[in-house]
């Protein structure tokens, strides 16, 4: 859009440009790659691979005329650009809302859909996206405190590890439901929300982080201590799996496939943990759709923008910054219960810093305040790690230079624009650079 | 005695013998004022007399080393603001105020700073969030309510029009408009303003005028304000308080305060002997 109004001639000397890279790799790589000498049984012979040479030149022109197109822009341009004034909000795209459309449509058709795709590694994939979803949802759950209310916690895996111990040790000790323990894990991991918030409340930007972070490690080391309790660092074993309304996922004429008159078979637990996780997960986003649009939400992010501008307002700020300390926490829970439930063993071990690490590069990775952008991320972050698989020890590498790519090209996350809770005559996002980053950023 | 009694009933907000020190400086020396209901009282001093830090006792950013603030509501009820934190006196003693450096939410639309200042009224009205969740017609009405008191305050600053775009992008004088709207969102009975016409055109000074006079005729609010110019000050200002050095040198109509020694003393700039001279002028009228 922006290239065509610039004019055909930016395209043009884009065009022209990349023309004369790709003949110049290319006339470069006939020698250096097109042909090779190989020792045979008579002496050396030339060996040709012409294929290889025109790789070479497509991949040079494609990528000289995306450089020259979107990234190195011309000095025209730049001007024409300069003297448009700046654009702070576009109308929302339905784009946005379609996509995410599509995207539930998929998550919710993929069991189905996985036996008649790929048969060999459907339990692969179903067990990747229920790990994927189990991060969606607790970058959703992080959303809230980092994204909404500006509070940078870099130890929401304390939460999460509280939501599973909770689990584990009710449902282990008191042999209570999984569905009756669900509630109470979100509920403990809420009040741990507001116990953290506390002493945070008068803390800000770096001093905040350090704060989260020491608690998240707190959590961890008495974990890790509390051998009577928890187990210490052998963990906890057995956690009861969750029921189908109570029908459990065994071979017993009472299991579930009996039940329904179907063949026993493990993926019934697995379909239904996945449904289970994204259930919990699309929970997660309607709440806190639904409460960006109340005024907590939007108390939310005005502290986020301005805290004593807030308490002119009568905003007080100590309980908007504790109800999204705790229902942040809450989602944290819920996803360390079923994070138990499912793995039938814990230990402090899976409650280390860098989960916390990697749940807040996927907010911030997706832009923060954004539903769709977290799911992006996890997508990108959690599904692509396992993509790279055999690349081995490169992998981290990989990963760690293409998180520095998107933060390059997209330094306010992969979807920085904020969409208004509330319009007059028409919904127009709001570019990330008028948007305030909260605390500790 | 009968006179004080009738001024009495006519303060929204009375100060009484307020003092503020940061450690070994003297930032307000005893001071005491009153705001009368109804009416645009101004507060105006040379750079540094200390006239934010009053604003910051009166809305509670920071808390008196000593004095009284009383602030009396429409309703009768009396409210010691020394004694409340910040938001309580915003929610409850109905004191809004606006800041010297504007303190918009940027990165929100204009209707939704507006949405902001009635949190109060919204948070009641969704139960804490409760019925809001559930979709509850109590709260979907309690919003529209609230969209159509912004759109109120929109039409009277003219910016419906940009109702949907975000604070941050809105050129300099809206955004001290939108300030203001923003705090008589909140329903205030007393408006403090902090140099409001600072940086706008005579144009937008003017319409500034306006707009504070409809405020204290339409709205009924009374207003309390710092500002440097003089055009707003003498234009709409039935009363005007003049502070020097953290003191109250004067206090009375545009007219009166205009005539006063002490205040040509301190704005013109005179020798030192004759600024005490004056000084000690106005502490002997003080004290009779």
């Amino acid at each position: 859009m922006a290239a065509a109004t610039g004019g055909g001639g930016a395209v043009g000397a884009a065009l022209r440009d990349a023309s004369i890279a790709g003949l110049i790799a290319l006339g470069l790589s006939i020698f250096m790659i097109g042909l090779r000498t190989e020792a045979t049984a008579g002496g050396l012979t030339i060996a040709t691979r012409w294929p290889a040479v025109a790789l070479v030149g497509v991949v040079v022109f494609g990528g000289r005329l995306l450089m020259n197109l979107f990234v190195w822009q011309s000095a025209q341009r730049a001007t024409a650009r300069a003297a448009r004034p700046a654009k702070a909000t576009r109308s929302v795209p339905w784009l946005g809302k379609a996509f995410g459309i599509a995207m539930l449509a998929l998550a919710v058709a993929l069991p189905v859909l996985l036996p008649q795709l790929m048969p060999d590694k459907n339990r692969y994939v179903l067990d990747l996206g229920i790990l994927v979803l189990t991060y969606v949802m607790l970058g959703w759950g992080l959303n809230i405190v980092v994204g909404l209310a500006g509070l940078l916690d870099l130890g929401y895996v304390a939460f999460y590890a509280v939501g599973a111990y909770s689990y584990a040790l009710l449902a282990l000790n008191f042999d209570l439901s999984f569905w009756a323990c669900l509630p109470l894990a979100g509920l403990l991991a809420a009040t741990w929300g507001v116990v953290l918030g506390f002493p945070v409340l008068r803390l800000r930007g770096d001093y905040l982080a350090i704060v989260t972070l020491a608690f998240g490690e707190i959590i961890r080391v008495v974990l890790l201590n509390w051998f009577t309790v928890t187990g210490g660092p052998d963990g906890l074993s057995r956690i009861p799996r969750p029921s189908f309304f109570g029908l459990e996922f065994d071979r017993s004429d009472a299991g579930f496939a009996a039940f329904f008159g179907l063949e026993f078979s493990p993926m019934h637990r697995i379909v239904f943990l996945y449904y289970l996780i994204l259930a919990l997960a699309m929970l997660t986003f309607v709440v806190t759709n639904r409460l960006r649009r109340l005024p907590v939400g939007r108390a939310w992010e005005a502290l986020r923008e301005d805290e004593i501008a807030c308490r002119s307002l009568g905003l007080n700020t100590t309980t908007t910054k504790l109800s999204a300390f705790s229902i942040g926490a809450m989602f944290g829970g819920f996803a360390g219960a079923f994070f138990a439930t499912r793995q039938g063993f814990i230990s402090p071990e899976s409650f280390t810093f860098i989960e916390s690490a990697v749940i807040l590069a996927i907010v911030v990775l997706g832009g923060l305040g954004s539903q769709i952008g977290v799911v992006i991320a996890a997508l990108v972050m959690i599904g692509g790690f396992e993509v790279f698989r055999n690349l081995e020890e490169y992998r981290m590498l990989v990963f760690g230079v293409s998180m520095v790519l998107i933060m390059i090209w997209k330094p306010r996350g992969l979807i920085s624009r904020r969409v208004p809770t509330v319009f007059l005559k028409e919904r127009k996002a709001i570019d990330a650079s008028m948007v305030a980053q909260g605390e500790g950023h | 005695m009968a006179t004080a009694a009738t001024t009495d009933a006519g303060a929204v907000l009375r100060v009484e013998h307020m003092t503020m020190r940061f450690g070994g400086l003297l930032a307000v020396d005893d001071l005491s004022f009153d705001v009368r209901r109804g009416e645009i009282t101004a507060l105006i001093g040379p750079n540094g007399a200390g006239k934010t830090t009053v604003f910051n006792c009166i809305t509670g950013f920071y808390k008196p080393t000593e004095g009284r603030l009383t602030m009396r509501r429409g309703d009768g009820s009396h409210w010691l603001l020394e004694r409340m934190p910040d938001f309580r006196i915003a929610r409850h003693a109905r004191v809004a105020r606006t800041f010297q450096n504007i303190r918009l939410f940027g990165g929100m639309t204009v209707l939704e700073n507006l949405m902001v200042a009635q949190h109060v009224a919204l948070m009641h009205a969704s139960w804490y969030s409760v019925a809001g969740l559930l979709g509850m017609l109590r709260y979907r009405r309690a919003e529209r309510a609230a969209v159509a008191r912004a759109s109120y305050w929109l039409d009277k600053i003219g910016l419906t029009e940009r109702a949907d775009d975000p604070a941050a992008d809105l050129p300099y004088g809206d955004q001290r408009r939108l300030e203001i709207a923003r705090a008589m969102c909140t329903g205030p009975e007393l408006l403090c303003l902090d140099e409001p016409a600072a940086g706008l055109n005579p144009r937008e000074s003017a319409a500034l005028n306006e707009l504070l006079l409809s405020i204290r005729e339409v709205d009924k609010t009374s207003v309390l304000l710092i500002e440097h110019d003089m055009s707003v000050v003498m234009g709409i200002s039935d009363h005007i308080v003049v502070l020097d050095y953290g003191r109250k040198i004067a206090d009375g109509t545009p007219q009166q305060v205009r005539e006063d020694h002490a205040v040509i003393a301190a704005y013109l700039g005179v020798e030192e002997d004759e600024e005490t001279e004056a000084l000690r002028e106005v502490e002997q009228e003080a004290r009779p």
